[in-house]
């Protein structure tokens, strides 16, 4: 079935892989266009599609598969394939990061990642975030910080916010800022979010 | 189970049927008068607090006491489905996946104004992945005119308009299906500009008198207004000529043009519901601000009883005004449901969002206001035309109608029709851009009278509650360290600025719930109240647990479900006034059959039981209690269960005006940065201070004001709706373009809370949404004023408007 070497030149935005990372998403530049057209026109990639072929990902450490058109989005084959709604879409162009979710430990908005991109990669979503029962501490302290109002730029924001802990166990205000500058949320809860960073950054520490 | 009898029961718990809701009984079989008078708190707690009588409706649960001496109500609470959406569990309309659902994909117009002369659905019938295609026959969403309800198909007046819908087995092939209709257009002339489509030779937009239909959260206008051309009004209210003599009277006037832009609502989960249409029952799972006009909406336009159809929002991803009724997409979601015999999936993508959902209404404002030496105010004269669009209600007087004392006030709002989506209710309808206006011009009016902003308010604003807002808010933000307007050196010059909000204490009768207590110590509140965004489901949980001595995660509160009794739709920060009283008769009710029912097994009578810290015991021997479970298992039936209603507020001894008892204030102060060399406005800290009656959970409520401060901010200096004035186009519908406040533009946010009493209802509690945002965006423009001496009055206040208005301020000096 389809392997990585077929995702050359036929993804519609393979190329922004980079470009997908949560602080960045928007950020999709002329070079990035240039290289799609330098990489698919001479070489004749491999077809696929438009037909659905078995697509087989891994998610939150379980092997999943799903018959679904090479087009689709790692967020639509998520959220309809496999039925994994906690990762919400809501632009659909990489411009808000509601889709965030970790490939291989690096957030990025899965609206812009095909679905056959992401085979063979570590996928967490935000369903794989907890251990069992026990929260992750941004999951608990989003809830103690009431961080959250109507919830559905919550899992992309928590992805976000536990994404930089992992790389950074003592961040200051501002690099939280800028971990969650490409998360959208229009009811206003930014101000909480930083601070339940912050407290669960304090608390992964202790 | 053992000890369940029929023969022993209280007349208060019939065991022959299953138990029913039903309002609150005589306690004791002893008859009660239909009212009572009951001693309520009556002030600002930490002011003065006193007591006052009211007479109230027996069936009322007793007062409370100020939140200081509540063990729930009062205290900062952790949502109570706080773990669902961190953990990704929580089910929003956009989340319903069905065994065989479909998904619809929208048929947009594609021209600004047209007549259609034909659809041509025949290729994308012949797509393997068809299922089923609707047209619409009107726009449920515009304005309309009483000639064109006899058209096949609707007229096409904005770019972007729903004109039918497709569905397939995935989104991909609906939107592929979608683009295959064609459609022949007779197109006509357009305007998109509010200023040239008030012109006399201007493309007509409605050829005769159209109305929009309002929904619960406000939008469209007042009914049966003039109409001429493109202009619907003016609405007037006062009296002209008694104004423009008044005027004469004063000292000083200040006369001032305001201009504000059109907002898009840009709530993160799109429009949008799943249908489930069977022929005995349709089901519907909706983002939406009102589950039973969902239902409405839908019984009526498939001619079904209101019991065939059922809404379901069980979690909702952000509503600001817009979401209310069916709409065109849930018209059309139903049709391909029954036509489909499948269920259908359709929510907007972003780019309809912004198109054809709803929006804030712009604004062109004339103010003007006269006062004597001393800061009295004689006179004030709102002239303002908005544009909704082909929509209603553009109206911006709220603020200058309400907020100040003065005998004289004249207001006109019109509405100017344009070729563009319509608009709806948007958080506090008409007060952002009204506030906008007012509370520059009577900072303006402060300068002129050399006298402190604050000290003008204190003389001509007679709320108590926003005099101790000002009170704390001052202290907070460093009033007293504020400089004169433009007094900084260097490029980047600071400010500190105030302004005022007002919002409407409103309620909503038709607002009942069950609360029900089961034998194994479940105790369930449920009503078909949804919960937005803004945690009145926790704050229901508060309530029953604070009256049954509970804690608020021993409630389960189910709500969101049109199955359930019927509950106020959230708009116009109506909800915790609307249902909060009734969650707390409710569950009076019930806790008094409870009582009843276990009174038995505690040897003494119900009236001598209190419950308090999870426990059941008798006032004189706390020592003998029953844990809340095993009083439960002592029950004679498997549950008891009460019925609360929305009694009318109790009558009360203050004026619509006197203590702000007819309205809710907020005031707030921001400091702003201004880059003089870049015109970058940065806004570095917001000091909120807030009333909502009682606060139910300071908590979410905090978190309201922080979005109500934040979305000001986002709409003073960033968001605008940009049509392409050529095509009709809107150029910015996704949400790199269209730019709303993210994490880098976060000021520090001091929301603060003040608890006032009126004595109106059995929780005194009042919604926040609205009040909120009022008064941000005048507030950062006094502020920016303050940094740099100049007045910018429009918004969004970008760069080069800073600069501009710089410029011009130069040219006048030189």
């Amino acid at each position: 079935m389809s392997t990585s070497s077929s995702n050359r030149g036929i993804s519609r935005r393979g190329f922004l892989k980079g470009a997908g990372v949560t602080a960045a998403g928007a950020a999709i530049g002329e070079s990035a266009v240039v290289a799609f057209a330098e990489e698919s026109a001479p070489k004749g990639p491999k077809i696929v599609g438009p037909k659905p072929l078995s697509v087989s990902l891994k998610v939150n450490g379980a092997e999943k598969s799903a018959a679904i058109e090479p087009r689709t989005t790692l967020a639509e084959a998520l959220r309809v394939n496999l039925d994994m709604t906690g990762t919400k879409i809501v632009c659909d162009r990489g411009a808000c990061s509601a889709c965030t979710v970790w490939i291989d430990g690096t957030p990025v908005n899965s609206c812009m990642t095909l679905a056959i991109d992401a085979q063979g990669k570590d996928i967490r979503t935000i369903e794989g975030l907890a251990m069992g029962d026990t929260l992750h501490p941004v999951q608990e302290q989003f809830i103690e910080h009431d961080a959250m109002q109507c919830g559905f730029c919550t899992p992309g924001m928590i992805m976000s916010c536990a994404a930089l802990l992992e790389h950074n166990k003592n961040p200051s205000l501002d690099d939280v800022k800028t971990a969650t500058s490409g998360n959208l949320c229009r009811c206003g809860t930014y101000p909480k979010v930083f601070d339940a960073t912050l407290a669960a950054a304090k608390m992964m520490k202790a | 189970m053992a000890e369940k009898t029929t023969t022993e029961a209280p007349a208060a718990a019939p065991t022959e049927k299953p138990p029913v809701p039903q309002a609150a009984l005589p306690k004791n079989g002893a008859e009660k008068p239909k009212t009572d008078t009951q001693t309520y708190p009556v002030g600002i707690a930490g002011v003065k607090i006193e007591e006052e009588e009211r007479k109230v409706p027996a069936t009322e649960a007793p007062p409370l006491p100020i939140n200081e001496k509540l063990a729930v109500i009062g205290k900062p609470t952790p949502r109570v489905d706080g773990r669902a959406k961190v953990t990704g569990a929580a089910k929003y309309s956009a989340d319903i996946n069905l065994p065989g659902m479909l998904f619809a994909k929208l048929i947009t117009s594609t021209v600004p104004h047209a007549i259609i002369k034909s659809i041509d659905t025949s290729a994308a019938e012949k797509h393997p992945a068809f299922r089923a295609i609707h047209m619409l026959d009107r726009d449920r969403s515009a304005a309309q005119t009483e000639e064109e309800k006899k058209d096949n198909w609707p007229r096409v007046r904005y770019v972007g308009q729903p004109l039918g819908a497709v569905c397939a087995p995935t989104q991909a092939h609906a939107d592929d299906i979608a683009r295959l209709v064609k459609i022949t257009y007779e197109q006509k002339p357009f305007v998109v500009d509010p200023d040239k489509a008030k012109e006399p030779n201007a493309p007509i937009i409605f050829q005769g008198n159209a109305e929009q239909a309002g929904t619960a959260g406000g939008g469209g206008g007042p009914k049966d207004v003039k109409q001429n051309g493109n202009v619907r009004g003016p609405v007037a209210k006062g009296e002209a000529d008694k104004a423009e003599i008044a005027f004469n009277s004063a000292d000083v006037t200040v006369e001032l043009d305001f201009r504000t832009q059109v907002q898009t609502h840009c709530a993160l989960e799109t429009h949008g519901l799943v249908a489930d249409w069977k022929p005995d029952m349709l089901t519907v799972w909706a983002s939406t601000q009102g589950t039973s006009s969902v239902r409405d909406e839908l019984a009526a336009v498939f001619n079904l009883k209101k019991s065939q159809v059922r809404v379901i929002t069980e979690y909702m991803g952000g509503g600001f005004g817009a979401k209310f009724g069916a709409g065109n997409y849930g018209v059309l979601a139903t049709h391909l449901s029954k036509k489909a015999n499948a269920p259908v999936r359709l929510m907007l993508d972003r780019r309809e969002e912004h198109l054809c959902v709803g929006n804030r209404p712009s604004s062109i404002q004339k103010l003007k206001i006269g006062a004597k030496k001393d800061g009295t105010l004689v006179a004030m004269r709102l002239q303002s035309y908005g544009t909704a669009g082909v929509g209603t209600g553009a109206g911006a007087s709220g603020p200058t109608q309400n907020l100040y004392t003065c005998p004289a006030i004249y207001t006109e709002d019109s509405d100017v029709f344009t070729n563009a989506g319509p608009s709806s209710a948007f958080r506090a309808p008409g007060h952002p851009q009204g506030a906008f206006s007012l509370e520059q011009g009577i900072d303006s009016l402060a300068e002129k009278l050399k006298m402190d902003p604050l000290a003008l308010r204190d003389k001509i604003d007679d709320s108590e509650a926003r005099r101790e807002e000002r009170r704390i808010g001052a202290e907070r933000i460093g009033w007293k360290d504020r400089k004169p307007a433009g007094s900084d050196a260097g490029p980047i010059k600071r400010g500190i600025g105030v302004a005022q909000a007002i919002w409407y204490r409103i309620m909503n009768r038709d607002s009942h719930c069950d609360v029900r207590i089961t034998q194994d110590g479940s105790v369930e509140f449920l009503s078909g109240v949804q919960d937005i965004g803004t945690g009145i489901r926790t704050a229901l949980a508060q309530i029953v647990a604070e009256t049954l001595g509970l804690k608020p995660t021993d409630i389960t509160v189910k709500i969101g479900d049109t199955n359930y009794p019927q509950g106020p739709n959230s708009g116009g920060s109506v909800t915790t006034n609307s249902i909060s009283p009734v969650a707390r008769n409710a569950a009076w009710a019930a806790r008094e059959q409870f009582l009843g029912q276990v009174a038995p097994a505690l040897g003494v009578s119900a009236d001598e039981l209190e419950m308090a810290d999870g426990r059941v015991f008798p006032k004189n021997n706390p020592n003998q209690s029953l844990t809340f479970k095993q009083a439960a298992k002592k029950m004679k039936v498997e549950q008891v269960a009460a019925r609360g209603d929305r009694s009318d507020d109790y009558e009360s001894k203050k004026g619509p005006r006197g203590k702000g008892a007819g309205g809710l204030g907020g005031v707030q102060f921001c400091q702003v940065a201004v880059d003089t060399s870049t015109g970058h406005i940065k806004v570095e800290k917001v000091v909120a201070v807030h009333d909502c009656g009682r606060p139910i959970n300071p908590m979410g409520v905090k978190s309201q004001v922080n979005g109500g401060v934040i979305q000001g901010i986002s709409y003073a200096l960033f968001e605008n709706r940009i049509l392409d004035r050529n095509t009709g186009v809107m150029v910015n519908t996704n949400l790199e373009q269209y730019k709303i406040a993210g994490s880098r533009e976060m000021p520090e946010i001091d929301a603060q809370l003040i608890e006032q009493y009126w004595g109106k209802s059995s929780t005194d509690a009042a919604g926040i949404g609205e009040p909120a945002t009022v008064a941000t965006a005048a507030c950062v423009a006094n502020a920016v004023y303050n940094a740099i001496g100049v007045r910018i009055t429009q918004i969004p206040m970008t760069p080069a408007v800073v600069l501009e208005a710089l410029a011009s301020k130069q040219k006048a000096s030189a």
